[in-house]
């Protein structure tokens, strides 16, 4: 590091260095943690529903002790049960997958692959960040007020979210929810607006748009999807805070009779809740997939040592499906009394997104095709995002086909599609990342035995879990449904759900293996050298952790794009953006 | 020469069908990054920092109206939806907004040819303006409150409340921006090669104005 750049960034004390931080760098890993502590949260909620829906009714005094309501007796509560299913999902969506892969690869990467000191605005960045704590603490906050957390699922359909004295949970619980949603969209705004700001207008001499690592571009294309799709669900929000607090009745229709009384509201429509929302929901499934997809991509062509096949089409084809994912929320609303002509046209828009998304998974196969790949840790989560994002988008193709949909939708065979697809495709490409570039943010190495083991029972075991949903679904087990034994038609397949049950005990207690690594490693993993991975982005040119500032001295020159890996004549298989062609040692 | 490439130059043919990963492709000459290759100068964004971040927080903003009216347009055919009569204040408000729209204009192009007194007036006038509109807004309201209408009285009602109030809350934020900018326009902090944050307040301002009359007009046409 240069004197002068030391000089112009004075030592800061422990607050104004680690806590209240403008440096890009802090405050990603500042996301990653918060948004891994949500994770944790989110993960113990979805063990207690499998407890549930393996061995319903089932006395647990313990637990009778720690939630007295929820468990009245040491039984499961029917109420308790709906609230962990929106908490569960609420936090995943939101707190977990949004904030980590924006707000925390986003963070860490946009200043230093495109070769930036910091990003566009560094304060805005921090308030970003503060206002997304803030958001966890009042979603939190919804799982401990009088009446407990809402019912009504992530999607939080009106009417039963439109007022107040549907159940316990409509009552405070949901007002938190919507306040730590709106929360939550404003901080994702001020990011997204950074993250654009600063990718078009900060990269370093010769990092052309052609020549951003592809994680770059994926972050790009998702700020662009939640600067337009976040102020939507911020008017439902709005709309449905007057409609709760105000008197309104945007949502709630006239003559709606809830616990025997008439509500005193007149005329709204509870469909378009559903349109609000889902202008704004099926956005977010990319907000939270093409950021994964960008990762997937430069780590599997890093391993593979092989450019990733046809940069271009990948570029083309997230902005393709970023464009289709603003015209296909009526396929979420097929049930809703559409008009058949509407449903085909949708189911049209649905299945356009096939296209892009086989060009990206077969640019992938591409690039792995004669290739000798290090199965490291990293490279093991990528190939496992490809997989699931495979077997959970096939069934997407179903979902999205109105006709089909009728017969699965509300069935766990949605619960199974939208698993695979957003959250354990996104998981394991927020795995690989931070298997990828801890040795960035620490200067240490994870550990490769602990990661691989965690990897197989991860992969093995979410395909335990999530594959017989889909069974589960065709056999018509609604997905929200608190005591299947209830049902005749599914009691021959209770063992089906006790397996998934014994699956998903042993996938949660397996993640402590990743936790343990990641802690652990932050202290005593072995000391990172500066490009440990032989990869060729700008951030693998500094030391590792970068200091204030990211580069000593002069912004460095780019000279090519991300994926020289294994270029002929070339000495080394991989040549790093900032060398010359002129610099590359030949043989 | 890499393994990879080693081992399929022994298999004969397959060499040109595989992609070994050729020459990199040239950097697009999408004209915002200077080329490494050639050593061409990093050609700045042609627009600044300030600048796209305003853009891309009045898209937001765009995209909150556009949910809100879109919900308006489609409510409007419901069978219940009854319309009120505007209040008058309305047309007044209008009128001042647009002319602070004015002003504020004038206020930048002075201050791109370096005459600071006129941009004070002028700047110090749009903050006028725009408290007299806030003001007028809540005489609006309080119009509809005396003959009756509130918010949750008819879906038009509603909606007028929410539209209003949500852009009277924009006008507010921007009022406070203004409100620092005239106070560093007194201090002589802006001079004519330096003076983005009243071009930023008057790109700012000019948005709402526009909001204003799509607001305004959405409503007259109930």
């Amino acid at each position: 590091m240069s004197t002068a750049v030391e000089h112009t960034h004075p030592q800061l004390g422990f607050i104004r260095k680690y806590v209240f931080s403008t440096d890009h760098k802090v405050i990603a890993i500042q996301y990653i943690i918060t948004a891994s502590a949500m994770a944790v949260v989110g993960g113990i909620l979805s063990m207690l529903m499998r407890l549930q829906l393996a061995w319903p009714s089932e006395q647990y005094p313990i637990l009778g002790d720690i939630f007295p309501t929820g468990f009245a007796g040491g039984i499961m509560a029917p109420e308790f049960y709906l609230s962990l299913v929106t908490m569960h999902g609420t936090i995943m969506v939101f707190f977990l997958f949004t904030a980590i892969l924006t707000g925390g690869f986003g963070n860490f990467l946009i200043p230093l692959q495109i070769g930036a000191r910091d990003m566009a605005f560094p304060f805005l960045n921090a308030l970003s960040y503060w206002t997304f704590f803030v958001s966890c603490i009042v979603i939190l906050g919804a799982l401990f007020v009088a009446g407990g957390a809402p019912l009504g699922g992530w999607t939080a359909y009106a009417p039963l979210s439109a007022l107040t004295e549907g159940n316990p949970g409509q009552g405070n619980g949901m007002t938190l929810w919507i306040v730590a949603i709106a929360l939550f969209a404003v901080s994702g705004l001020m990011g997204g607006l950074n993250y654009v700001t600063t990718l078009l207008t900060m990269r370093t001499k010769g990092m052309s748009m052609m020549r951003l690592p592809l994680t770059q571009w994926s972050i790009f294309i998702t700020s662009i999807l939640g600067t337009l799709a976040f102020p939507v669900l911020l008017a439902a929000g709005i709309l449905l805070t007057f409609d709760r607090l105000g008197g309104t009745s945007f949502f709630v229709p006239g003559g709606l009779i809830m616990g025997q009384q008439l509500v005193d509201h007149t005329g709204g429509n509870p469909l378009l809740w559903q349109h609000l929302f889902w202008f704004f929901g099926h956005p977010e499934v990319y907000i939270v997939l093409l950021p994964a997809m960008g990762i997937a991509s430069d780590i599997l062509s890093t391993f593979a040592r092989k450019p990733i096949f046809s940069y271009r089409m990948m570029v083309y084809s997230m902005s393709a499906i970023a464009f289709l994912s603003f015209v296909v929320w009526g396929h979420h609303m097929f049930m809703s009394g559409m008009s058949p002509v509407l449903g085909s046209l949708f189911t049209l828009t649905t299945l356009l997104i096939a296209i892009p998304s086989a060009v990206k998974t077969f640019n992938w196969l591409g690039t792995l095709w004669g290739a000798r790949i290090r199965f490291t840790p990293p490279m093991l989560y990528a190939l496992g995002f490809l997989s699931v994002f495979v077997s959970g988008g096939l069934s997407g193709i179903f979902l999205g086909t109105s006709a089909a949909d009728i017969a699965m939708h509300d069935t766990y065979f949605v619960v199974g599609h939208f698993h695979m697809v957003m959250a354990i495709a996104p998981l394991f490409a927020g795995f690989a990342g931070i298997h990828f570039w801890f040795p960035k943010m620490f200067g240490r190495m994870m550990n490769d035995t602990v990661g691989k083991i965690h990897f197989w029972i991860s992969f093995i075991g979410v395909n335990c879990v999530f594959f017989p949903m889909h069974a589960l679904g065709v056999v018509g087990h609604l997905r929200r449904i608190y005591d299947p034994l209830q049902y005749d038609f599914l009691q021959p397949v209770q063992g089906m759900n006790q397996f998934i049950t014994i699956s998903a005990f042993i996938l949660g207690t397996s993640q402590l293996l990743f936790l343990g690594n990641f802690l652990i490693s932050i202290w005593a993993g072995r000391k990172a050298e500066k490009n440990p991975w032989n990869a060729t982005t700008l951030e693998w040119t500094l030391a590792s952790p970068p200091g204030h500032g990211n580069f000593p001295g002069e912004l460095p020159t780019v000279h090519r794009w991300a994926f020289d890996f294994s270029m002929p004549g070339a000495k080394k298989d991989f040549v790093m953006q900032t060398e010359a062609p002129e610099e590359v040692e030949m043989s | 020469m890499s393994v990879v490439t080693e081992e399929i130059k022994g298999i004969d043919g397959l060499e040109d069908s595989l992609d070994t990963g050729g020459p990199p492709p040239p950097a697009l000459p999408d004209g915002n990054a200077g080329d490494g290759n050639s050593g061409e100068p990093f050609s700045r964004f042609p627009v600044s920092k300030g600048q796209l971040g305003l853009w891309l927080a009045l898209t937001a903003i765009a995209m909150l109206f556009a949910g809100l009216s879109s919900a308006y347009i489609v409510m409007r055919g419901a069978p219940s939806w009854q319309n009120v009569a505007l209040p008058g204040a309305l047309w007044v408000n209008t009128f001042v907004l647009l002319a602070s729209s004015v002003t504020i204009e004038w206020a930048r192009r002075r201050v791109q040819v370096d005459r600071m007194g006129p941009t004070k007036f002028w700047m110090g006038a749009t903050a006028g303006l725009g408290l007299v509109f806030l003001i007028g807004q809540v005489v609006a309201w309080r119009q509809l409150v005396s003959v009756g209408v509130y918010l949750p009285t008819t879906l038009h009602s509603s909606f007028l409340y929410i539209l209003t109030g949500a852009h009277a809350l924009h006008i507010l934020g921007g009022l406070t921006a203004l409100g620092y900018v005239l106070i560093q326009t007194l201090k002589n902090r802006y001079t004519a090669s330096n003076h983005e944050p009243i071009a930023l307040c008057a790109m700012y301002w000019h948005f709402m104005d526009g909001l204003w009359v799509y607001l305004f007009l959405l409503l007259i046409l109930a």
